[in-house]
């Protein structure tokens, strides 16, 4: 058992769940979802922890209702070689919101993008909070979820056309091309692709 | 029954049907009794230079490589160059599975290649969605793009990428000049943005074998 759950407790109390070592030899620690901003800073900060490294943020929903939907996160403090786990539950019939780490971990962004994309967890103070995986205007909902059939919610035929319907160069932002600076110097045609390629909105998202 | 139709229905589009020029070049052509020569000249050349397309997106395009490395080395059959670009190139090989997310990709690739052009299908996954028969998958690229030759495998091995390339030189050498109806022109989008009308498609998309047991909403 990872002894910084002890200092967790004392310094959170009740925001601190239940703790369980899992097979891997890695301690999981559930803490309640308003207090992960706060707990992951101390983990990041404080000098005896030094939790510097987010190994991967990623979700979990079980097949049985009942449970809670989790989020997982894997921490790692390269100086002190040690990992932990920390997971929020969410109610997967409720509304998925939960503090997004970004500004703590800037790597965290693309995960949780991809988080989003798949489950729906709406990851507030995301810097760039759209679909990662999916094209941006995907309107079939989260693919990752139980209640997601697997081939999808559209036809065939209507995957098909919402798919040759969709502009390949609205994926990207002009930033994400490189081409910000120097917009004026295309050539029109592509211009107006880019233009139109504005950010496609999600059916359902926000 | 269906492909038939849809060349007849081709065939009354403008792109098919012969200019003035052309049909006074078949006339004296056939007239003087050259337009077998002709086509067998034309259709040599065109077969023994195809420059492939490679459009490889999994592990199909591993054997691709292999296809074309020593020693199997499909330069062999005259596809000496592999053109990157698809202004260049003759045959797209669409060497694994086809995401709905690159389907505009690569129907806009098909729409750059000049003509005459074909398209060779590799592996499972790009002629019928393969195992993946799920939400992010195009069941098939016949679906997006016209294919001349599916071949089987999963992945194929390059024999067997070989073999198709060599049914693709029958066909071609089949072809004539003559025919408007074989002569290869766009098959463009309709105007709901499709290739096949949308019931043919999810025909073409029936989950099969193993994938008949899951369910799906709608």
């Amino acid at each position: 058992m990872n002894p910084t759950v002890e200092r967790m407790r004392a310094t959170f109390g009740d925001a601190i769940g239940r703790v369980a070592l899992a097979r891997d030899g890695l301690t999981g620690v559930v803490i309640r979802a308003d207090a992960l901003r706060d707990v992951m800073r101390w983990l990041r900060d404080t000098p005896g922890e030094r939790y510097d490294y987010l190994v991967d943020v990623t979700a979990v929903e079980f097949r049985d209702r009942e449970r809670a939907l989790e989020m997982v996160y894997v921490l790692r403090s390269l100086e002190r070689k040690t990992s932990l786990r920390v997971k929020v539950e969410l109610n997967p019939q409720g509304e998925l919101a939960v503090d997004s780490v970004t500004p703590l971990w800037a790597g965290a962004n693309w995960l949780e993008r991809e988080v989003y994309d798949m489950f729906g967890v709406v990851f507030a103070g995301h810097p760039d909070l759209r679909r990662i995986l999916m094209w941006e205007t995907y309107a079939e909902g989260y693919p990752l979820r139980k209640d997601f059939p697997l081939r999808g919610r559209f036809s065939r035929a209507e995957q098909t056309r919402q798919a040759l319907n969709a502009n390949p160069e609205a994926h990207y932002s002009l930033e994400e091309l490189s081409i910000a600076e120097s917009f004026d110097e295309l050539p029109a045609d592509m211009r107006e692709r880019l233009r139109r390629g504005e950010r496609g909105k999600i059916a359902g998202s926000e | 029954m269906k492909h038939v139709l849809e060349t007849k229905a081709i065939a009354a589009s403008p792109n098919y049907q012969l200019t003035r020029f052309e049909e006074l070049v078949s006339w004296v052509l056939k007239v003087t009794h050259l337009d077998k020569p002709v086509d067998w000249a034309v259709n040599r050349s065109r077969a023994n230079s195809l420059w492939p397309m490679p459009f490889g997106t999994a592990c199909c395009a591993i054997e691709f490589m292999a296809a074309a490395a020593s020693r199997f080395d499909f330069a062999r059959f005259g596809m000496e160059r592999q053109a990157f670009s698809p202004r260049q190139a003759d045959v797209l090989i669409c060497a694994g599975r086809l995401p709905f997310k690159l389907a505009p990709v690569i129907r806009r690739i098909y729409d750059q290649m000049p003509q005459p052009k074909w398209v060779i299908s590799m592996g499972a996954c790009a002629s019928t969605g393969g195992i993946f028969d799920n939400y992010a998958m195009v069941q098939g690229i016949d679906t997006i793009v016209p294919v001349d030759v599916y071949v089987p495998g999963c992945p194929p091995r390059p024999e067997g990428l070989l073999y198709g390339i060599l049914l693709l030189h029958k066909k071609i050498k089949g072809e004539s000049l003559f025919d408007a109806v074989a002569r290869r022109g766009e098959q463009p989008l309709d105007e709901r943005g499709l290739r096949l009308p949308p019931d043919e498609i999810d025909e073409i998309s029936e989950p099969f074998g193993n994938s008949v047991h899951q369910f799906r909403s709608a």
